[in-house]
């Protein structure tokens, strides 16, 4: 007998049988997020927030000289034109690990627990490059955010690899207080754009 | 198709850490002497309770996610195979490799078999439950394979040459100073100058495991959720060393219990909204990974989902204690238990320890090996109110009792004592008797064999001087 055969059998034995239904009583509609609310939660995660419509002018003013990984499909008009660009064409991890930031979109952002999420589309690139900086700016439009999580979960699909994000790297392990600055960037900068 | 005909299968003995070496009253006695422990412990957990009651009076629906929770981890165990063959499914579909392990000593073999077969000698690792329970650390060392925790904690414990006290934060027992000196001890390349400051300590971490990530072709994970609908799993963490080990290397391991499946993946948006409240007290965690199978050209392209059962299907077979599978691992129930706050969580012995251990490791081994463990609470209820998902771990402890062996003096004293309660001439007389007791001295632990041990962890109270019978009489 196969181990699978095996465990499936035994589970079988167990008897274990549910005929309820599931009760869905929590929140499922949601008032238009909440920007402002957005932008308190990501603060009070240590993230800095720059609302703007001045996209190059702020990735200028957060990464001063440095050098920044871009995935393939950012905007170019979104990087200010006197600036180290590194295109993600399978850089290799060193070089990543080197640079001096990233700067990717963002799928979705959930106001309610100051979340943002990539989804690896060709605005976000692997998952690598926005890991392996210490500096990670994420540009998020207006119509990108919900109020909260059951409406991330529907607007994300589950096949793409997905990354959700609140607030830089941080730790409870010390006496079960946050502390942030881990393994992930450690500097956390969101540009959120002004509705048109 | 076979058929299940045997006894419900435990964990095998001899490997993993389910069982400790000692009952709990003999270990909880080495611990309760240790006044740095006590305190440490009542800072952290005091700490983390404070926060996650903040953030869960954020949300006016709470009580409605956790009835959700709580059907929605019931529905899985009652169509438990069907979705663990749809996830199988789905995952294959999607590039991964399914495998199945009866037990702590096949999971161990399987991993390794797979480490072994990329030719690595090192492995990367996230922090996981399933792979502490069954000892995987130890079956790869066996096997010339060297695993690098990478959680800060369990770099922690594993620097220390410790053992971990906690589901969620394994070094809860060490304090800021003694995690400094630690480091300084036994982590290779060490600044000298490092200090205790909590953001120093998780510079150093970030510092000496760089070129490691960096560096290491294979990880082993575990699995906080399965969809069974998308083949999707998810990875929830803090610090960032989950997505290094989930991102960087060629390969990824996952192992992952089998009862962590959750049937579609819209019902995540239940469980991301109560894991991180309940467990470090967040709105959201830092960092939540979801992976299905393999994505060409980003992240391992090698995908390997070892579903390990190591006694859960003995657990899903008792009508009662099954809903300790619903557990999601947030360690809420050791937070808010008076007991866990006082003992630590070396003197569980197993893995899992505080209220939720206390009912999960007893059915995962067979109540005769961890027989204490039911026993180590005092019934309050707390860890029922704080569970997200509603686990009604007193019943369960109080059921588990019942099932654990009790020495034949004790059944011979209940069945004098209903006697006796049922005869009034018969119960006057033994309350007069009782009196005598006095002589058992001050909490009953001048009492002979055997009833000195019921007394040994219970104050036996002193009988008073009158009856109320005697006064009613006199009156």
């Amino acid at each position: 007998m196969s181990s699978k055969d095996l465990i499936l059998g035994r589970i079988r034995a167990a008897r274990a049988a549910y005929d309820g239904s599931i009760p869905r009583d929590y929140r499922r509609s949601f008032p238009p997020a909440d920007l402002n609310l957005l932008v308190d939660r990501l603060v009070d995660y240590k993230a800095e927030v720059h609302r703007t419509s001045d996209i190059s002018g702020t990735i200028k003013m957060i990464l001063g000289a440095g050098v920044v990984v871009i995935p393939p499909g950012l905007p170019r008009g979104w990087l200010p034109p006197d600036i180290s660009v590194l295109p993600d064409e399978s850089l290799p991890a060193d070089r990543i690990a080197a640079a001096d930031g990233v700067v990717t979109a963002a799928a979705v952002a959930v106001a309610e627990t100051g979340t943002i999420v990539l989804d690896g589309s060709p605005d976000q690139g692997r998952r690598i490059i926005s890991l392996l900086p210490d500096l990670h700016i994420c540009v998020l439009r207006p119509e990108q955010v919900v109020a909260s999580v059951p409406e991330a979960v529907a607007r994300l699909d589950p096949t793409r690899p997905l990354t959700w994000i609140s607030g830089p790297s941080a730790t409870s392990d010390i006496e079960l207080n946050r502390v942030e600055g881990v393994h992930g960037p450690r500097n956390l900068h969101v540009i959120l754009l002004e509705a048109l | 198709m076979s058929t299940f005909l045997g006894m419900p299968a435990r964990a095998p003995k001899g490997v993993g850490h389910l069982r400790g070496d000692e009952t709990f009253p003999q270990a909880a006695r080495t611990a309760l002497a240790n006044p740095q422990l006590r305190r440490n412990l009542h800072h952290a957990t005091t700490t983390i309770r404070n926060k996650s009651g903040r953030v869960i009076a954020e949300l006016p629906d709470w009580q409605d996610l956790r009835a959700a929770g709580s059907a929605l981890k019931a529905y899985t165990m009652g169509n438990l195979t069907s979705l663990l063959e749809q996830l199988e499914e789905k995952v294959t579909a999607a590039g991964g490799v399914v495998h199945w392990a009866a037990d702590a000593n096949e999971a161990n073999r399987i991993v390794t078999d797979l480490v072994r077969a990329t030719g690595e000698q090192r492995v990367i690792k996230v922090k996981s439950m399933a792979t502490q329970e069954i000892g995987l650390n130890e079956a790869l060392a066996d096997a010339g394979i060297t695993p690098v925790e990478t959680d800060l904690a369990e770099l922690i414990v594993q620097l220390g040459d410790d053992k971990p006290s906690h589901i969620l934060v394994p070094a809860i027992h060490r304090n800021r100073a003694e995690i400094r000196e630690i480091f300084l001890r036994a982590m290779p390349g060490v600044d000298p100058s490092l200090t205790d400051d909590p953001p120093r300590l998780a510079g150093a971490a970030r510092k000496y495991l760089r070129d490691t990530f960096l560096r290491t072709r294979v990880a082993v994970s575990g699995a906080n959720f399965g969809i069974a609908e998308t083949g999707t799993l998810a990875v929830v963490e803090s610090e960032g060393n989950g997505r290094m080990c989930l991102t960087l290397p060629d390969t990824l391991i996952t192992v992952m219990g089998i009862e962590k499946l959750v049937p579609t993946w819209q019902d995540l948006e239940v469980f991301l909204q109560l894991l991180p409240r309940a467990s470090t007290g967040e709105r959201m965690n830092p960092y939540t990974s979801m992976w299905t199978g393999v994505t060409p050209g980003d992240g391992p392209q090698n995908f390997h989902l070892v579903l390990l059962d190591n006694g859960r299907s003995a657990v899903l077979a008792d009508e009662v204690g099954r809903q300790a599978l619903h557990c999601i691992r947030c360690s809420a129930c050791l937070n808010v238990c008076p007991v866990y706050e006082r003992t630590g969580g070396h003197s569980y012995g197993s893995v899992y320890p505080g209220p939720i251990g206390a009912v999960l490791s007893p059915q995962l081994t067979g109540v005769e090996d961890n027989a204490s463990l039911p026993y180590a609470s005092s019934l309050c209820g707390a860890c029922f109110d704080a569970c997200p998902v509603r686990i009604d771990i007193p019943s369960i402890l109080v059921h588990l009792r019942d099932q654990a062996p009790h020495p034949r003096s004790e059944a011979a004293m209940m069945a004098a004592a209903a006697y006796t309660m049922d005869r009034p001439k018969l119960y006057a007389r033994a309350q007069r008797a009782a009196k005598l007791a006095r002589i058992a001295g001050r909490r009953g632990r001048g009492l002979p064999p055997p009833l000195n041990g019921w007394a040994a962890s219970r104050d036996l109270p002193v009988p008073p001087a009158e009856t109320f019978r005697d006064w009613w009489r006199g009156r």
